[in-house]
């Protein structure tokens, strides 16, 4: 009795401190968010109590934010997936169990780094200074590189490829061998093995790496703003622009609360998609 | 297919080699190459602006992976000793405040902390005793500091739980049958099983902070961080000197990562010594 009472008095005393920091840091931010989003833009900026639907009624004035989130996040979600599956493919089945967890710790490392320096990178990389100097000394004069969709995508699949390699390669991993060698035994030609077989029993992997990415896509600012120059902007773009600059708090926040719910609406089909596989949630924090 | 996954290792690669390779370049320019010199790096040092950014980011990171090592460590044993809808409700919290992007993070932090600021702040000023500068609360390294910790906090609180279901159970109760008491079971047995993960926890948890930028960006107030610098300087123009603090910035997580990953071997090593040794229990 007074043991389990002991426990108990132990037990809220350790999870006291994270609870007073869920409480502050996460739960009053978030409501403070949502009620602002139904409140008035005061005079000088900031917030004035209100209860009004406006914000919601003017998102469509920033519907190019919305616009470009919502065609670059999955484009680039995809295009990842692409270059991501050979790799955990060729790590997953093909290397030998030596290098393996080397080659592994290669691809994550980059994820565990600076986004803005590796952002930078190619802001040097394909900056007028850059590759394009380069071309116009063999003749190849005003070729431009930055500030193009082409820049922003190959930010966004270099920022999170990590992301994206990693959960197939798990997913790979356990694959039974067995079953390759059943279908050619059977026959089946390797495209057929890989279409029939492989890609079917990968397909854990490959929704927690897309939603993963997604969501990180979806609240990026660093890529459009520094490789689609003004042009290419994003929800995250818009909302530095309104919180920092215009401080419009209401319609800021307004913006924020409809960029959470898309994503909720997201990761709820996800957990639809993928009922019960909790390890794989757990693997996928690295 | 070995050949493409060569080409993604250099595409992954290549682009950091290249900002390290021009933080030695004498030159000013890519398409300028001069020779090797440590010219940059100098020019770096010697700019108070940047000693100053990275003091604070060295503050924050160390404040913020060490109350995460602690808060997480804590959380995580309380965790493990529980059932029903508070785990459930915790362990929501926790992948929340993980997934949620930074930038949402950033902006409630900022409006949610400065409406309170706001609202203390005249309540402060009227209890403080006459004649003294009342205390003023305002956005800087402490609010850096606990919007970082949400984030890396929960990061511990997976790691340390990871590696608590994964410790030997038989090495716990073999304590207890010999009448240890729990405070001793836990400083002897289970401390040492899961200092492992808590430094791993600690190592990265700095990484995350002086590595972030978009929450800093909201809450940071008047102070600079060395991302927002380097965030600052690249919106003025490109400087060689950017390259420097990028390579300092890269050589910062690849030596912490290089430890977490020694870290990480030596528990796994740790693991299969106690296990040969006690061929008994498996």
């Amino acid at each position: 009795m007074t043991g389990s009472k002991k426990g108990l008095w132990l037990t809220t005393a350790l999870l006291a401190p994270t609870t007073l920091w869920f409480l502050v840091m996460l739960i009053l931010p978030l409501v403070v968010v949502v009620i602002f989003s139904f409140g008035d833009r005061a005079p000088t900026g900031g917030y004035a109590a209100a209860f009004t639907f406006d914000q919601y009624a003017n998102l469509a004035s920033r519907l190019k934010a919305f616009t470009n989130t919502l065609t670059y996040a999955p484009l680039g979600t995809l295009m990842t997936l692409l270059v991501a599956y050979p790799l955990a493919y060729y790590l997953a089945v093909k290397v030998d169990e030596r290098w393996k967890l080397l080659l592994l710790v290669l691809v994550i490392v980059p994820f565990w780094t600076s986004l803005l320096i590796r952002t930078y990178a190619w802001i040097f990389i394909l900056g007028g200074r850059g590759i394009p100097s380069l071309l116009a000394m063999i003749g190849f004069e005003d070729v431009r590189l930055i500030n193009t969709s082409g820049a922003v995508l190959v930010g966004m699949i270099y920022g999170y490829l990590p992301l994206m390699v990693f959960p197939i390669f798990v997913s790979l991993e356990k694959l039974d061998k067995r079953l390759l060698e059943a279908s050619s035994d059977l026959g089946g030609s390797p495209f057929r093995t890989f279409i029939q077989v492989t890609l079917p029993l990968s397909m854990p992997g490959m929704v927690t790496g897309c939603m993963l990415v997604f969501i990180l896509l979806m609240g990026e600012f660093l890529i459009p703003a520094f490789l689609g120059g003004g042009k290419i902007f994003f929800i995250g773009n818009a909302l530095v622009d309104l919180f920092l600059q215009s401080r419009n708090w209401p319609f800021g926040s307004a913006l924020a609360v409809t960029l959470v719910i898309i994503m909720l609406v997201m990761v709820t089909l996800y957990m639809r998609l993928t009922t019960g596989s909790k390890t794989e949630r757990d693997q996928s924090v690295m | 297919m070995r050949f493409y996954s060569i080409a993604v290792y250099l595409f992954l690669y290549v682009p950091i080699g290249i900002i390290i390779l021009f933080s030695f370049n004498s030159g000013r320019h890519a398409s300028d190459f001069q020779g090797l010199s440590l010219k940059w790096y100098g020019k770096a040092l010697s700019n108070p602006f940047v000693l100053e950014a990275l003091t604070s980011s060295l503050i924050i990171a160390f404040s913020a992976a060490l109350l995460s090592s602690i808060m997480g460590t804590t959380a995580a044993l309380a965790l493990q000793r529980m059932k029903g809808p508070v785990k459930a409700l915790f362990d929501g919290l926790i992948y929340v405040s993980i997934m949620i992007p930074g930038i949402v993070i950033g902006i409630a932090t900022l409006i949610a902390l400065v409406t309170v600021f706001d609202l203390m702040n005249p309540l402060l000023a009227s209890l403080w005793p006459e004649g003294e500068k009342p205390l003023r609360l305002s956005l800087g390294y402490a609010s850096v500091i606990a919007a970082h910790t949400l984030f890396t906090m929960s990061l511990v609180i997976l790691l340390v739980r990871a590696r608590i279901e994964g410790m030997d159970r038989s090495l716990i109760e073999a304590s207890q049958d010999l009448y240890a008491t729990p405070a001793q079971t836990f400083r002897l047995i289970t401390l040492p099983q899961i200092f492992p993960a808590i430094l791993a926890g600690f190592l990265l948890s700095f990484t995350f902070s002086f590595d972030d930028f978009i929450i800093s960006f909201f809450v940071a107030g008047p102070n600079t961080t060395l991302p927002i610098y380097v965030f600052s300087s690249i919106r003025r123009g490109i400087t060689p000197e950017v390259n420097a603090i990028g390579t300092m910035v890269l050589g910062v997580s690849l030596f912490l990562l290089v430890a977490v990953q020694l870290l990480l071997r030596s528990k796994n090593k740790q693991k299969t010594n106690i296990v040969a040794s006690n061929s008994s229990g498996e």
